[in-house]
């Protein structure tokens, strides 16, 4: 049974994870669940490394912040380095597959197209943190956030004259847990 | 300060005397403004006079509108916000030398910038008077205050060529002595449907007459009739403009005023309700 | 398209912004700060739409300036800020004071001093809310810690502004102003306003700063009729300036008086497994959302702790912490800060019980165990 999930989401400036980070937590509220997201970062409005957090739980949540990180999204290299070990040993990995990383580890890894996708099978790299929704997505379940919901909120949450880009980016997404 | 038939009405009697000092160029220059409203005929109960700190910000306390005697530097700000809230106010702004262009120099160029609908007049003594004579932005270079005992070399300000830079669409200079023009360039002032900015050369025998060795306030007054031309006369012939105050009506362009700009943004988007 | 259950992801800038215009806010003037300034772009973007003002000044001097004129209009007005802005603020605050104009002044608060951390958590303005103008004044500062308090205590910090004429403060924090969490948005039915008290007398009959019986003078716009005198220097009941000593300190009395004298209506707290608490943290703001669930964590271990949390910063609620001292065998006073608060809570429970500082200045918010490891010494 679904309690909680804490969530991650690194990159740098840019790639949009605050974003993601947003249509997670406001499907989640959608849906009639808790959610909080947070976020840090730097002065640069483009580049250097940015970071969102999302919690979903059923209960209240007091603690804004992640304390467990359950699932780590890193689209770059840097931010990996910077937050893999703030990873649960028993949490889940999302890499996008430019990044090396640190095979030797208990986390469960996925090292996945999500750059490639966006920049080649939809045509802009701006979909690259919609592709990473429709990942977190398939790995938080549909027993979770109800698809329907889920795709409502990415549509709501995305600019009006990119939906059409955004749904297929997110089905994308889902489609690289599916067929991993 | 004598009140004609005419002004008195627009005075709180009760609240005076003055504390001006005897001399002094501001009642001549706040006579000005009361019959410049008087003139324009507007509703007492919407014309707001709003001041800031220092000998000129007293000017509202003995006017019977609605007053607002604020902090040093800072009555464009809340004269904003209160043409803003209520475009319909009159509002007219009395200011000193410092007051206007030394800790409210950045509020006077944005007024200005923004074109909103405020009539600016500034009592320029050359002094700060209420602290004592001290120098301020428009002190002559080389002359004396309490605290440039061995002569200012602070470059003064030329107030209208600042507040015109800026983006004032009226601006004019008037003098304590010229009285009937003071009260024609607050009139238009008024009448201008965005930033006036009128400056008005006063006296101030007290401080920066004795400092500077000026004489008598009938001496001051004198200095202002002999050295004043107007910009009409010295444009006709620049040698009667040479070394001499420039005075009259510098510019007057209109422009989109402030508070209607916002109200064309209301009209067009109030309709799509809040969300 | 709308959920069956109406709670909506909301940021607390925005909330605050939601709050402000249920409870009436039409006019905004203010200048950009991280992290604050997500409530000015709001505004800019919603205040047309409902027929209110919005202006970016060219500082946060005249931003403060503007929404005194604003309020004078008659026309319920904000400012939001950080820390620097919040210090050029303080001049206007005093004269909001002294000239008891209503206004609410929003300040999210970052690490300073100076430019110090803008995008980082801290609640380092604690003592400045309260003593940040010079001179006597009456001072209101609300503390929310989630978005959907940020809401319903923006609407509050407008009534209470209004209800005694005197500027209020909303004291967030990046964390709170930050982040995004369910909020229900009231029913305009369901939503208290209070506006501020107009004189019933002619205009001939008004004399502008005599108050009621509850302190409070009945106040016009300007513009309708009533034209009297507002000033920055002490003033006499018909406002104008006075020279008289003992007429200057029976005003500045008075300003107080009508807010600490009405202390019971504006006092605003939460109390969290207080019942059988020996060990009470005090926490406020985003901080106590880390207190609050080191105290479950530490509860599971039977640890007799609970959380007092003030609401209402200033005025300092006194009452509630005398009587929380009275139970508690020790009390800490968990805050972004180096012991701001702590001052105060020590100065009344210090006398009954020890009270310790839990600190923390790094930009980032506390964490539980960081909690949990001072109140237990590391040994949970």
């Amino acid at each position: 049974m679904f309690q909680k999930v804490e969530l991650r989401l690194s990159g740098s400036g840019g790639q949009g994870v605050i974003l993601a980070a947003i249509i997670m937590a406001d499907a989640a509220i959608e849906q009639g669940i808790n959610a909080i997201q947070t976020q840090s970062y730097g002065p640069e409005a483009r580049g250097g490394a940015s970071k969102a957090e999302v919690i979903i739980s059923k209960d209240e949540i007091k603690y804004p912040k992640v304390t467990n990180c359950d699932i780590l999204l890193a689209l770059t290299q840097s931010s990996y380095d910077k937050y893999i070990a703030s990873l649960s040993k028993n949490g889940i990995l999302v890499a996008d597959e430019s990044v090396n990383v640190n095979r030797d580890a208990l986390y469960k890894i996925y090292r996945l197209p999500i750059l490639d996708t966006a920049q080649n099978k939809i045509g802009t790299h701006m979909v690259s943190n919609i592709v990473s929704v429709g990942v977190l997505y398939a790995l938080i379940g549909e027993d979770v956030i109800s698809k329907d919901v889920m795709m409502r909120s990415v549509a709501n949450r995305v600019p009006p004259v990119t939906v059409d880009k955004n749904m297929r980016a997110f089905e994308e997404g889902i489609k690289l847990i599916r067929n991993n | 300060m004598n009140c004609s038939e005419n002004t008195q009405k627009y005075y709180r009697v009760n609240r005076l005397p003055h504390i001006w000092c005897p001399g002094c160029g501001h009642g001549t220059l706040l006579n000005a403004v009361v019959r410049a409203i008087d003139k324009e005929n507007l509703n007492k109960d919407e014309v707001v006079i709003v001041s800031g700190i220092g000998c000129s910000s007293r000017a509202p306390g003995y006017l019977d509108f609605n007053t607002l005697h604020t902090t040093h530097g800072r009555a464009l700000g809340f004269a904003t916000g209160l043409k803003l809230a209520n475009p319909k106010l009159h509002v007219i702004v009395i200011m000193g030398d410092g007051d206007s262009s030394a800790i409210g120099g950045n509020h006077l160029i944005h007024a200005a910038r923004r074109n909103i609908d405020i009539t600016a007049v500034v009592f320029n003594n050359d002094i700060y008077g209420m602290t004592g004579g001290q120098y301020s932005p428009t002190t002559p270079y080389g002359d004396f205050a309490t605290t440039a005992p061995y002569g200012n070399i602070d470059r003064p300000f030329d107030l209208c060529s600042l507040a015109q830079g800026a983006g004032a669409t009226y601006v004019g200079r008037g003098t304590a002595y010229h009285v009937p023009l003071m009260q024609k360039l607050i009139e238009k002032g008024i009448e201008n449907k965005g930033f006036s900015f009128i400056e008005g050369l006063s006296i101030c025998p007290t401080y920066y007459g004795r400092k500077n060795k000026k004489g008598s306030a009938f001496k001051m007054q004198s200095f202002l009739k002999d050295n004043c031309v107007d910009i009409k006369v010295a444009e006709k012939n620049s040698e009667k403009g040479k070394d001499k105050i420039i005075i009259g009506e510098f510019y007057n362009n209109p422009k989109p005023e402030y508070t209607e700009g916002y109200q064309v943004i209301i009209d067009k988007f109030q309709k799509q309700g809040r969300d | 398209m709308s959920n069956n259950h109406g709670y909506k992801l909301y940021q607390g800038n925005e909330a605050c912004v939601e709050g402000a215009l249920d409870a009436g806010m039409r006019f905004f003037a203010g200048y950009p700060i991280t992290p604050s300034t997500e409530i000015a772009e709001i505004s800019s973007q919603k205040l047309p739409k409902v027929g209110g003002k919005f202006i970016q000044m060219e500082d946060e001097l005249s931003s403060m300036a503007a929404i005194i004129g604003g309020s004078l209009a008659g026309v319920k007005s904000m400012t939001a800020t950080s820390g620097p802005g919040f210090s050029l603020m303080q001049e206007n605050i005093g004269y909001a004071s002294i000239a008891e104009v209503p206004c609410v002044v929003v300040d999210v608060q970052r690490g300073g001093p100076s430019t110090g951390m803008p995008t980082s958590p801290a609640q380092g303005d604690v003592m400045q809310a309260k003593w940040g103008t010079h001179g006597d004044h009456p001072a209101i500062a609300l503390t929310p810690n989630s978005v959907q308090e940020t809401y319903e205590y923006t609407i509050k910090a407008f009534n209470i502004a209004e209800k005694y004429r005197t500027p209020v403060i909303l004291l967030m924090d990046e964390t709170v102003g930050h982040m995004r969490e369910k909020l229900k948005l009231k029913a305009s039915s369901e939503i208290e306003v209070v506006d501020r008290k107009k004189p019933s007398c002619s205009p001939k009959e008004y004399v502008a700063y005599r108050p009621d019986e509850d302190m409070i003078p009945p106040m016009a716009s300007f513009g309708e009729g009533y034209r009297y005198h507002v000033t920055g220097l002490t003033h006499d009941e018909t406002g104008f300036p006075t020279n008289s000593n003992e007429i200057s300190g029976k005003l500045i009395h008075r300003i107080v008086d009508k807010v600490e004298k009405n202390i019971d209506d504006i006092s605003f707290f939460e109390e969290y497994k207080m019942e059988d608490a020996e060990i009470v943290i005090v926490a406020f703001g985003g901080t106590s959302r880390a207190v609050k669930s080191a105290v479950d964590e530490m509860r599971e271990k039977n640890i007799k702790v609970g959380m007092f949390r003030p609401i209402t910063i200033w005025p300092f609620l006194e009452k509630q912490i005398s009587k929380v001292a009275d139970k508690a065998k020790e009390i800490y006073v968990a805050e972004m800060n180096l012991g701001q608060y702590f001052i105060e809570v020590d100065r009344i429970a210090g006398k009954k019980c020890h009270v310790n500082k839990i600190n923390k200045v790094t930009g980032e918010l506390f964490t539980p165990k960081e909690i949990t490891d001072a109140v237990t010494g590391g040994r949970l």
